[in-house]
């Protein structure tokens, strides 16, 4: 509650929530996309790549203002991500490799040109490690201001063109036929995605950035089969953790933000792939137990019916054993006896031999009569 | 070989001339001519990596020809792009997209609302329509990803049939589908030519050439030979496309002949 | 010896130890395992450290190790629930892990020497002051440490060379002759998080990557040899390696940084220049296909209306382009190549066979 309090109050805490959250929901929707056409790591690998571009800016115009330092990394995140096209394509090094030496080349790069800073004798340099893990705390009204103008642009053109991003996702092929410039509609949504990197560089560093693109598609995905609904999700998990690490981390000291912002969101992550209803992994063992235990009931039932159809009663009674070799789960006839007398559709009519109840007489003629079109 | 040159190029639904296509400056159609006259069922038929899909997606601008020009209606494709529609492979896309099945149909009309616009109740209500039309009405809210392989290939049909184009460009509609769906496909096939459409097909099973299509391509990486199926499906037409696989060959046309 | 040189010893140590696991990945397109792996045995070595309390503890190197194979597996078991497709579990799991390593460093560590720039960045210049006795000789402890995890990956390859080989190319046939690919590809996993972590001191976590996946990548640009590629990408690191360090030197910037730069430099010119799939190379030899090319389509094209009455306008330099839709420069281009083959007579803008390009026609048509 004192958080809360707080985060109402206390300036500084407002502006980091703010700006976390503002780039968490940029991040979230845009890494929708991104986890569709399957260009997970491509976001690895912009933001390594932005390294340089921020060290370049610096070294271009000694300013340490957000929007310069952005720009720079903008661009040549951009420029990587063209890189990472043109080598796909024109040359035998596969997408996986291109990503690899993108990424460390570039920022071994940017590496070299932030020691080079570091020694220079102009002592303005300080400040621009934080872009390796991010630091939250050091966000300013005006860099929150370059946050809020840049996401809105993003926001703001993600839902112009939200169908044609859409339909290049889906189904390239197609957007094509129907006339749509698919080339200029793909550069503008990986300009999209790099904007939306860049942006969370400060907070949460070149290193993680590409967490908070990742997850909270990964995690949305999970809970919803439609694309808007996903991409709002995405937006709400990537601003909660991107809120809850930043204030965790400028609440206690020596917590640095970008990992704080990425265990959060990975335990999103977690908790969707356990418990998000249908596709969660626990609710799908349950419907299997369940779906396993409808198939094996129907079994024996059916197994039952047979019996006997061919006497003259259909209660005549037959034993375990019998319905034991007869059972495609061999074995399991007794348990399954079991659970057919709690559900009332068999009886026991005495210790080793069963029959059916009117109710699972009618059961097994209505499978039968699906299944196999009348006759078995 | 029969050209159909005396036809006016208006009155031809595709007009192929000398088309060549290359990977890697190797070739995998070269110099096809194909004249598709208005109205017909035109089944392409072919061995394995005979060019068959190349062809279409050539014919579609989805690949660029090292050589050669499409003419729709007499005019470039390029300007006559709304009177074709394209059925794709059904493995071309992934199926685990968050999407349902109304929203993938309901793709088919994104050329013509225009740029910012979303689809609306009228478009809503044309993919219901094209929905029906493959019997698929009752799915149009269910997840592509939970659909058969014949549900999806007639959601992509219904896709196709929601563009209201005159020339449909099908890739192997027939490929891995039930029953159920191949009587759906082939009935749609038949009322679309009703119509007065023309419907060209990339088909895999020689066995229903002659019942389904009235024209037929055969194809191996040239043209083998092109027109009205009872012309050209003949034996030596097929010996000369499928090359050594005689066996195969005269063994359809021994049950073609019963 | 001299600390520059130990340096320089450590780094091509560090290099070719990173070079042989590293062809692997890249092969069987695995390279951001390597991003993934260096990154998420962090939390391995900061638990075993929390535990011995001492950083020279071969358990670090065990629990860096553990949690690589960890990583894999994670990854692996995500990718089979289906909902999560490899790249984007890959995406997921290795920052998580990351991050849990570098709070555990920020909340219990920090006191100590294992500082998260450490981590990222790696201190070279650092090493030659650690140093230990080995049979009464003195010698740092990193080029100990690396020499080992180097005799540890060539040994390996040199054992298991023919099923690394078949599990990279074929890994369906390697399983069916009975040697088991998954466990070979765990094993390859660990000794890749070893390695890791022995270059992680050196040169810290992401430019593992650069060492591990620039060397291998120009080595498969120059070869498709599986052998020649090793010893290719070995070189090439060394290459950068010891040009890291001079490029470091000039510039007073970080080692590390400059051997990852060096690293992509090289790899740069290599796809540019390399003999057969280099770029320069790759254009020559698709200039030439394209003249042969449109050459013998231009023939074959006046093969088929030769003697046909439509001839007399099919044929003209000027209809090509309308025709074939050639650009007029490609058109000019055929008929060029035609000509000077003496393959096509040009009569006053009519192109004629001559009995040479009539064969040749022939024979394109054959074997297209």
């Amino acid at each position: 509650m004192e958080i809360l309090t707080e985060l109402f109050t206390d300036y500084t805490l407002r502006t980091v929530a703010l700006g976390a959250a503002l780039l968490g929901i940029s991040a979230g929707a845009l890494g929708c996309f991104a986890l569709l056409r399957r260009q997970s790591l491509l976001g690895d690998a912009i933001s390594h790549a932005a390294l340089p571009g921020i060290a370049l800016a610096f070294l271009l115009t000694g300013s340490k203002s957000s929007l310069v330092l952005i720009l720079g990394a903008g661009a040549v995140g951009w420029f990587g991500s063209v890189l990472i096209a043109a080598l796909t394509r024109r040359t035998p090094i596969t997408y996986d490799t291109a990503l690899g030496i993108l990424l460390s080349v570039f920022f071994g790069v940017g590496l070299v040109m932030l020691t080079f800073i570091q020694r220079m004798p102009d002592a303005n340099q300080a400040g621009l490690d934080s872009f390796l893990f991010g630091q939250a705390a050091a966000l300013m009204q005006r860099d929150i201001y370059v946050i809020l103008a840049i996401g809105s642009v993003i926001l703001l053109l993600t839902v112009a063109f939200w169908k044609e991003f859409k339909l290049i996702s889906f189904d390239p092929d197609m957007a094509e036929t129907l006339g749509l410039p698919v080339r200029a509609l793909e550069h503008l949504l990986t300009g999209l995605f790099v904007a939306a990197i860049v942006i969370g560089l400060q907070t949460v560093g070149v290193v993680l950035m590409s967490a908070l693109i990742v997850a909270p598609a990964a995690a949305a995905r999970q809970w919803t089969n439609r694309l808007g609904v996903m991409v709002l999700l995405a937006a709400v998990f990537g601003a909660v953790s991107g809120v809850s690490g930043a204030v965790s981390s400028s609440m206690a000291p020596n917590l640095p933000t970008g990992p704080v912002i990425v265990v959060v969101v990975s335990m999103i992550v977690a908790a969707s792939l356990l418990f998000a209803p249908n596709r969660g992994f626990v609710f799908r063992k349950i419907r299997e137990w369940k779906s396993g235990r409808a198939l094996r009931v129907d079994a024996v039932l059916v197994d039952l019916y047979t019996l006997a159809s061919q006497h003259a009663s259909s209660d005549y009674p037959h034993s375990e054993q019998v319905l034991n070799v007869m059972s495609s789960m061999s074995g399991t006839a007794k348990r399954t006896l079991h659970l057919l007398k709690t559900l009332e559709l068999a009886q026991p009519i005495d210790d080793q031999r069963w029959s059916l109840t009117p109710a699972g007489e009618e059961r097994a003629r209505k499978f039968i009569e699906e299944h196999y079109g009348g006759g078995v | 070989m029969t050209t159909d040159h005396a036809i006016p190029a208006e009155d031809l639904a595709i007009d192929v001339r000398d088309l060549t296509v290359a990977y890697r400056e190797k070739p995998v159609l070269w110099d096809v001519d194909l004249q598709i006259p208005d109205g017909v069922l035109m089944a392409i038929v072919g061995p394995n990596g005979a060019g068959k899909t190349t062809f279409i997606k050539s014919v579609l601008g989805l690949i660029t020809p090292a050589a050669g020009s499409v003419l729709v209606h007499g005019k470039p494709y390029q300007k006559n792009r709304s009177q074709v529609a394209y059925v794709p492979q059904r493995g071309s896309v992934d199926w685990g997209f968050p999407t349902n099945v109304l929203d993938v149909v309901t793709m088919g009309v994104y050329g013509m609302i225009g740029w910012f616009r979303r689809p609306g109740a009228a478009q809503k209500a044309q993919a219901i329509k094209a929905l029906a039309e493959v019997g698929m009405e009752s799915f149009a809210d269910r997840q592509i990803s939970e659909l058969s392989g014949g549900q999806q290939q007639r959601v992509f049909l219904a896709r196709a049939l929601v563009q209201d184009a005159d020339i449909y460009l099908m890739d192997e509609p027939f490929q891995g589908v039930d029953a159920t769906t191949e009587r759906a496909i082939v009935e749609l096939l038949r009322a679309l030519r009703e119509r007065g459409k023309t419907v060209v097909v990339v088909h895999h099973d020689l066995q229903t050439v002659p019942e389904y299509f009235d024209h037929v391509l055969l194809l191996n990486v040239r043209r083998i030979a092109a027109g009205p199926v009872e012309d050209v499906f003949t034996e030596e037409n097929l010996r000369a496309t499928y090359g050594g696989r005689v066996a195969f060959v005269s063994a359809l046309m021994a049950r073609k002949g019963e | 010896m001299s600390a520059s040189i130990e340096i320089q010893i450590i780094a091509v140590l560090v290099a070719v130890a990173c070079a042989l696991p590293g062809v692997f990945l890249v092969l069987r397109q695995l390279a951001m395992m390597s991003d993934a792996i260096s990154h998420a045995i962090l939390p391995g070595i900061v638990i075993a450290f929390l535990l011995t309390e001492d950083l020279s503890s071969p358990l670090l190197i065990l629990g860096a190790a553990a949690a690589g194979v960890a990583t894999v597996a994670l990854v692996e078991l995500l990718r089979k629930t289906g909902l999560l497709k490899e790249d984007a579990a890959i995406g997921i799991v290795f920052p998580a892990f990351f991050s849990i390593g570098v709070i555990l460093i920020a909340r219990f560590a920090s006191d100590v020497h294992l500082d998260v720039d450490a981590v990222l960045l790696g201190e070279l210049a650092f090493a030659p002051f650690d140093r230990v006795v080995l049979a009464s000789i003195d010698v740092p402890k990193a080029t100990l440490v690396m020499a080992s995890i180097l005799m540890l990956n060539v040994v390996f390859v040199g054992l298991f060379f023919k099923e690394l080989k078949l599990a990279t190319f074929d890994s369906a046939l390697a399983a069916t002759l009975g040697f088991t690919p998954v466990l070979l590809h765990y094993v390859l996993m660990g000794l890749v998080s070893t390695t890791a972590v022995g270059a992680f001191d050196a040169v810290g976590s992401i430019l593992v990557v650069a060492l591990m996946v620039a060397p291998p990548a120009a080595a498969y640009v120059l070869t498709q040899r599986l052998a020649s590629m090793l010893w290719m990408s070995a070189a090439l690191g060394a290459i950068s390696a010891v040009g890291g360090y001079w490029m470091a030197r000039w510039l007073d910037a970080s080692i590390a940084g400059s051997m990852a730069s060096t690293a992509g430099l090289v790899f740069l010119l290599v796809l540019a220049f390399a003999p057969e799939r280099g770029l320069v190379s790759r254009v020559r030899q698709q200039n030439r296909q394209r003249q042969v090319f449109a050459r013998d389509m231009l023939l074959i094209h006046l093969y088929h209306h030769e003697g046909l009455p439509e001839a007399e306008q099919e044929c003209r330099v000027e209809h090509l382009q309308d025709h074939l839709r050639w650009e007029r420069d490609i058109a000019m281009m055929a008929v060029r190549t035609a000509k000077r083959a003496g393959y096509v007579q040009d009569h006053a803008g009519l192109m004629k066979l001559s009995d040479s390009g009539r064969e040749q026609a022939r024979h394109a048509l054959v074997h297209i």
